[in-house]
């Protein structure tokens, strides 16, 4: 399968990756190389396997659905780019 | 047995847990041993976020505890943590720009428990960008440089990767031990290359949470060490259940250090004939009838088996980590942490999402969340992804197959070749690099402990290691196999110091 250089476009506005015009072509090149190598995979013979959903047979555990924390609201914005009165700022949305 | 007479930097945890047990040092002195050594050796780029004042509060809190007869094994151990792991109020970027500036508000419970035996943080550790390479060189603090040299030649060599900076630091001596993580080898691969233990738990047997995810179906955490036996020691302080990672598995976690009996007589090596590939060097072909005549002597049996599909496991590895990194990095949005790219006039959330992740993500990791994109796309998720998942069903079962047929241990080489040229790979396409992995990848893919011990040096005198894979959660009689390598191979090398 090879990606042309409209499908590397919108694979990387999918990934939110902004990719110059200029270099798409390499980068078309290089995930065809990626996905060529991938091709192998259709050499084996799956019917009948099901798709693995874990690599251990367990069960995953549960637990009571109750608050276990919080009240962090100052930590938890610690790290924020931009925080303002209690909350995480980002670029209007919302005309 | 009496505290060794080299400098205490270079001495093994289990001599060092002697030592200070015995009043012979302090952690203190201990740690500043290694800081020192840290301080000397900047040429290296190993250590990329000093904490020499956490490390000698550390130290001296471990003393108190020493001095109570209050002490785990690792108590006092001076570590290096890779900068994967988050550590409260440091660092803890990934080696990503995308992260520049994060202090977690938390601790991972790995370096939680580390902490809790009393070992001691000298700093975090250089490593490829969101441990998504085999060379260190995706690194957002640059290249670090293997302190193995080729003889004579001043080349700088890739100490490996993901981990590359915990495997430079264990070999040039700057940190007793230190912590890995192994996706597809990354733990393995670097101990190979610098001469060092390193070993891949089970998937399940040390908890993820607090350590940032690239592929969490193959994340697994484990100890980089100069031995078979610290390896044991550290890895029984990391293990065990965590009911804040949900994969954690819920299982007693043995004695390892105990399961180091030296004793493997009777014991079935499986040997893979899938794992002779074409154009293997001659050196590792030789190293591996090495150790297959070290494991025979030691009285153990040889058998040769079939894992069919090896061959289709590094396809199935670039499908599946890949989709999965897509996922886990959706977070760096420059909303919550990290980098947050300067928008012009007129532009939205979305152009902060694009200009963000553009300006954070290194090429290496750009190119894996946009196969992982691709590969996860509507129209294209059974013809890759799915079917990527049936064949690493089918490598698992490879596996157990071997295993339910009486197989204690498979015998295989830990990497293609030796430690190469930082560069030498810049222009080869991305899918020579992912070579690198071939021998380790199957071991992440069936969920299983692999371990890599250092067995000897190749012609231009670099290190060369084997690896040993074991049943699930049987750890301990992994490492006991490993022991038995360790002892025959008898690796004392270490690197000239140059740095």
């Amino acid at each position: 399968m090879s990606i042309d250089i409209d499908t590397a476009r919108k694979v990387a506005h999918l990934a939110r990756i902004r990719v110059e015009d200029a270099r798409l072509p390499d980068l078309a090149r290089e995930l065809s190389g990626i996905l060529g190598f991938m091709e192998q995979l259709n050499e084996v013979n799956v019917d009948g396997i099901e798709p693995m959903v874990s690599v251990t047979p367990m069960r995953l555990k549960r637990r009571a659905d109750e608050v276990t924390d919080g009240n962090m609201q100052e930590a938890i914005l610690k790290n924020a780019p931009d925080a303002r009165e209690g909350f995480f700022a980002v670029p209007k949305v919302v005309e | 047995m009496s505290a060794p007479a080299t400098p205490a930097n270079s001495w093994t945890i289990a001599a060092a847990r002697d030592a200070l047990r015995k009043g012979e040092i302090s952690a203190v002195d201990l740690t500043m041993s290694c800081l020192t050594a840290i301080d000397a050796a900047d040429g290296l780029n190993a250590f990329v976020h000093k904490t020499p004042e956490i490390a000698l509060e550390q130290a001296r809190a471990a003393d108190a505890r020493l001095a109570a007869g209050d002490a785990p094994s690792m108590c006092g151990i001076p570590l290096g943590i890779k900068d994967l792991f988050c550590t409260k109020g440091v660092p803890s970027q990934a080696a990503s720009n995308i992260l520049k500036g994060f202090r977690p508000e938390y601790e991972s419970t790995v370096t939680t428990k580390l902490f809790g035996d009393g070992a001691v943080m000298l700093g975090k550790l250089n490593m490829d960008e969101f441990a998504m390479g085999s060379s260190n060189e995706t690194s957002c603090y640059g290249d670090v440089v293997n302190p193995w040299r080729r003889g004579n030649d001043d080349t700088a060599l890739t100490p490996g990767g993901s981990s590359g900076g915990s495997a430079a630091a264990v070999a040039a001596d700057l940190c007793l031990a230190a912590t890995g993580t192994d996706t597809g080898g990354s733990i393995r691969q670097p101990a190979a290359f610098t001469g060092i233990t390193g070993i891949k738990p089970t998937y399940g047997r040390v908890s993820r949470w607090g350590i940032v995810a690239f592929a969490s179906s193959l994340d697994q955490a484990g100890p980089m060490t100069k031995s078979v036996r610290d390896a044991a020691i550290f890895l029984q302080s990391m293990s065990g259940h965590d009911p804040k990672d949900s994969t954690s598995a819920d299982l007693p976690v043995p004695d390892f250090e105990a399961a180091l009996t030296g004793d493997i007589r009777g014991k079935k090596i499986g040997i893979p004939r899938e794992y002779r590939m074409d154009g293997m060097p001659a050196e590792i072909e030789a190293l591996w009838q090495q150790g297959i005549a070290m494991i025979k002597d030691a009285g153990a049996e040889i058998a040769d088996i079939s894992l069919p599909h090896t061959k289709y496991a590094l396809p199935a590895y670039y499908v599946i980590a890949p989709a999965e990194a897509s996922s886990n990095l959706a977070r760096y949005d420059g909303v919550r942490y990290g980098h947050r790219a300067t928008l012009a006039a007129g532009e939205g959330i979305v152009d902060m999402y694009e200009k963000t992740r553009a300006e954070g993500f290194g090429p290496e990791v750009q190119r894996r969340v946009m196969v992982g994109t691709y590969v996860l796309s509507a129209g294209f998720y059974d013809a890759y992804y799915n079917r990527a998942r049936k064949v690493r069903a089918l490598i698992k079962r490879d596996f157990e197959l071997a295993f339910a047929a009486g197989i204690d241990a498979i015998l295989t080489p830990a990497t293609p070749s030796s430690a190469f040229g930082l560069g030498e790979m810049a222009s080869a396409d991305p899918v020579q690099m992912y070579l690198n992995d071939v021998f380790t990848v199957t071991v992440n893919l069936a969920g299983l402990p692999g371990v890599a011990v250092p067995v000897g040096l190749d012609r231009q005198g670099l290190p060369l290691g084997l690896q040993l894979i074991g049943r699930p959660w049987e750890e301990g009689a992994l490492l006991n196999h490993a022991y038995v390598l360790e002892r025959a191979a008898g690796f004392v090398s270490k690197p000239a110091k140059w740095w």
